[in-house]
């Protein structure tokens, strides 16, 4: 195996606690984490000046039902360095009825929208979110579509004017 | 004093023959059926050719909704907002799959045939319809119109 990255050097010396797994693929690195640790880890990729990972690429979910893991949730962050043109994934596993996570909205304003999706597709909690709404669905819709238990004929009543419940706006 | 030049009718089927041929559009565009409206209303196809070439973005001011894209449930009571909002006589054309039953967006958040939310008078299916289709479509419409009773 090759050499670790500078990257995944500094995380394993600087959280070895907290690593549980790093793997890299054709120079993408991987690390998953415990998920105490995202807020620390986050803020370490984003203020080392070697790392300097200024740029949230991507922030999802996973559902891993069907996958044969203990764990229920995986969220995926990608991050990369415009300045050092080097990029990393970053996954942390999930259980339990209600997963929550830290939000990491306060180190990278994009993560807003990213966890408010996530929240709404898959119903993973972000403590710390400023403003954990739906940002796709409506307020009234009941579950989390893209989790794989969401029933695929599932279909919710209508909301608005003219639906049941509601007066019509005529 | 009648020597030339005049014609009887009744007056339901003059003003049946009028609306139908003064047909101001609402287009309802929110997906992709929106470039093929577009191709119908320009010169190649011409929908003016049958009296319907005024499109006017204010329901108040429109007697046809055309309905051109698929609709979610996010987007439903806005469109019922609209057609709520359209004077009498006023008429409603699916345009498009999706606005028929759904189509292929067999899914949450897809609304399953608009006609769940407001009453449809004609039906254009395709993905999207042809120009053809949809002239085709707007003729039946205005059949539909001279034949239906006339309040006024």
């Amino acid at each position: 195996m090759a050499e670790d990255s500078l990257t995944l050097t500094r995380l394993r010396n600087k959280f070895a606690a907290n690593i549980l797994e790093t793997h890299s693929f054709r120079g993408d690195d991987t690390a998953i984490i415990h998920p105490e640790a995202i807020v620390p880890v986050a803020t370490c990729l984003k203020n080392d000046p070697d790392l300097d990972y200024n740029f949230l690429m991507d922030l999802t979910a996973v559902d891993c039902l069907n996958l044969g893991t203990t764990h229920r949730f995986e969220v995926v962050y990608h991050f990369f360095s415009l300045s050092k043109k080097h990029r990393i994934r970053i996954k942390t596993p999930l259980g339990g009825k209600s997963p929550q996570v830290d939000s990491i909205a306060s180190l990278w304003a994009g993560a807003d929208w990213y966890e408010r999706e996530v929240w709404d597709m898959f119903g993973v909690k972000f403590r710390g979110h400023p403003n954990l709404k739906r940002i796709l669905m409506y307020e009234e819709f009941e579950g989390h579509p893209l989790r794989k238990d969401y029933p695929i004929r599932k279909r919710q009543p209508l909301i608005g004017p003219g639906s049941p419940g509601q007066p019509s706006s005529q | 004093m009648f020597s030339q030049g005049f014609f009887t009718s009744q007056l339901e089927k003059a003003v049946g023959w009028a609306r139908k041929y003064s047909l101001f559009q609402y287009p309802f565009v929110t997906a992709c059926c929106g470039m093929e409206y577009m191709a119908t209303a320009s010169s190649h196809y011409d929908i003016d050719r049958f009296g319907a070439g005024f499109p006017r973005f204010s329901p108040r001011q429109a007697d046809v909704l055309f309905v051109v894209g698929t609709i979610n449930h996010k987007m439903a009571p806005v469109l019922k907002t609209i057609y709520d909002q359209m004077c009498e006589p006023k008429w409603v054309v699916a345009f498009g799959v999706c606005t028929c039953t759904g189509g292929f967006y067999d899914n949450y958040a897809t609304v399953q045939g608009i006609d769940t939310i407001i009453p449809v008078d004609i039906y254009i299916p395709g993905c999207p319809p042809r120009p053809e289709t949809v002239l085709d479509g707007l003729m039946k419409l205005q059949e539909r119109i001279q034949h239906s009773r006339q309040e006024f």
